[in-house]
């Protein structure tokens, strides 16, 4: 990554019809996996969290199915989570402008993105997104072993399957509340978002409006022309 | 086993009315363990794998008469043969008949997640329905006692059912058909309460026992099976007896404020973004808005 204030100009990234590469293959492909295992894993853990949506379950092949691939499909997710760690953590820390992101969030409720500080390839709300699932992969990860094993615990640490079943709940409804959101900013809210994580590209409309900062890396525009 | 004509009154992760609350009223049964006239010769733990057709299950040797150290999935009843030093140096041997205690407020049935797969039938007897069962083991972290074991062939839980077979044809179960001492009796809870009641002041007043008392915990609503105790101020003797169990306060925690708090959270979340929808709509409604004002 390149530091910060250096403008850069990465010309292989622009592709034709005034568009520019914003995720990579083995990203968009990484982003995918991590999204469907996750959305099989809120669907079979929701129908074991109520009774009001044990039909899930029932809908996905009965709810013992349910039970036998949850733990597995949770270590895809892991995996896939993990691998994204090692593509986007490097960009995922948090900077000055973030701040001031987060300060004027307001205006990114109220759809008044002129008025938000130039974020970089990823705002603050996304960079909070990736460390929020990053560290909640490895809580449920965790609780999620005591779960599966839970009948391998000895009477003497019985504590350790109370405690999973709080983080595991815990952590898994702070996860489903990101996702709600995710879901609803890269589908609903940001036009071209979604498609960006499908063929991988954005508009340099898109890119000079939502990520400035990123917009200026790629294209090699000054500071004054913003 | 289901047993037609045992009504249920508690089903576990169940969304609609229980179908047997409140049709039909029928005495709480229990079995009572007096642990004072118990020998240790096994005889309920080979009626139990007996009547229950459970298969060969080793030994297992740990310098003790004990059978082995639990219970196991196969094997719901086991004595808890244990040495106690009493404050004068004289050793006391304390056995226990340990099995499913049929809370009247399971821990178990609370932290189920499949729907029916843990019933309690109007007689108190909390049955698991291994045909319902899915095998998450939720069971074995809302039991404060230790009970719920898993197969891991049938990928099920099972327990202790108190006969249940046997009692909704009017049998006593198989422990109690068997035991050649007496220290097993099994009838309506009100008559083994008066009777165990009537056998620790009979132990305090006449056999030197100061402490002899009944095990019937409050903390789960009272329980389908009770003890009488030479000790009962020190259930912890007899094999870790707790001397105050409840449902763990993480499971309760869990079912309830925390299910509901995230219910909320979750239904509440989904109509918040409708209405963000609604009120702002997208960011953008073509690329052409893209661009920031005053052109590209």
């Amino acid at each position: 990554m390149k530091p910060r204030g250096m403008i850069g100009y990465h010309p292989e990234q622009i592709i034709p019809h005034d568009h520019i590469l914003r995720y990579s293959f083995k990203e968009r492909m990484n982003h995918w996996i991590a999204a469907g295992s996750f959305i099989y894993l809120m669907l079979t853990g929701l129908a074991f969290w109520t009774p009001w949506l044990f039909w899930i379950a029932t809908m996905l092949g009965g709810a013992e199915l349910s039970r036998m691939l949850h733990p597995w499909i949770g270590l895809v997710f892991f995996v896939s989570v993990c691998y994204m760690f090692t593509l986007w953590a490097s960009q995922m820390n948090f900077e000055p402008v973030d701040k001031e992101w987060w300060n004027s969030l307001g205006h990114y409720i109220r759809n008044q993105d002129d008025q938000m500080p130039p974020a970089g390839r990823y705002n603050a709300g996304q960079k909070l997104l990736f460390w929020s699932f990053f560290i909640g992969g490895l809580l449920l990860l965790a609780s999620g072993l005591v779960l599966w094993f839970t009948e391998s615990i000895p009477w003497n640490l019985r504590w350790l399957r109370y405690l999973a079943v709080i983080v595991h709940a815990g952590t898994a409804l702070l996860t489903i509340g990101n996702f709600m959101i995710h879901v609803y900013m890269g589908v609903f809210a940001e036009r071209g978002a979604f498609g960006s994580v499908i063929r991988g590209d954005v508009s340099l409309a898109f890119a000079k409006r939502y990520h400035p900062g990123w917009y200026k890396e790629i294209v090699g525009e000054t500071e004054t022309q913003k | 086993m289901s047993q037609a004509t045992l009504r249920i009154q508690k089903i576990s992760a169940h969304s609609g009315t229980v179908p047997g609350e409140d049709t039909q009223r029928q005495y709480q049964v229990c079995k009572l363990v007096d642990t004072t006239t118990c020998i240790g010769c096994k005889a309920c733990e080979v009626a139990c794998v007996e009547w229950n057709d459970m298969p060969f299950s080793p030994t297992a040797f740990g310098n003790t008469y004990q059978t082995m150290p639990e219970t196991r999935w196969n094997y719901w009843n086991l004595i808890l043969f244990n040495e106690h030093e009493r404050e004068d140096g004289t050793l006391q041997w304390l056995m226990r008949k340990h099995q499913c205690m049929h809370c009247a407020e399971p821990g178990c049935l609370e932290a189920c997640p499949a729907d029916g797969a843990i019933v309690q039938y109007t007689n108190g007897i909390v049955d698991f329905q291994q045909a319902n069962c899915i095998g998450c083991g939720y069971c074995i972290t809302g039991c404060p006692f230790n009970i719920p074991k898993f197969n891991n062939v049938t990928k099920r839980m099972y327990k202790c059912s108190l006969c249940a077979d046997r009692v909704s044809e009017g049998l006593e179960p198989a422990c109690i058909k068997s035991c050649p001492t007496g220290c097993l009796h099994f009838g309506s809870k009100d008559d083994m309460t008066e009777l165990a009641g009537i056998r620790a002041k009979q132990l305090r007043d006449h056999y030197g026992y100061d402490k002899a008392g009944v095990y019937d915990p409050p903390g789960v609503g009272g329980t389908g099976v009770i003890y009488v105790l030479h000790d009962a101020t020190q259930p912890e003797l007899y094999g870790g007896l707790p001397s105050n169990p409840s449902i763990p306060l993480a499971v309760k925690f869990w079912k309830h404020p925390l299910k509901w708090l995230g219910n909320i959270a979750m239904v509440g979340g989904l109509i918040g973004l409708f209405v963000h929808y609604l009120k702002f709509g997208p960011k953008a409604r073509e690329e052409a808005d893209l661009a920031p004002k005053g052109g590209a």
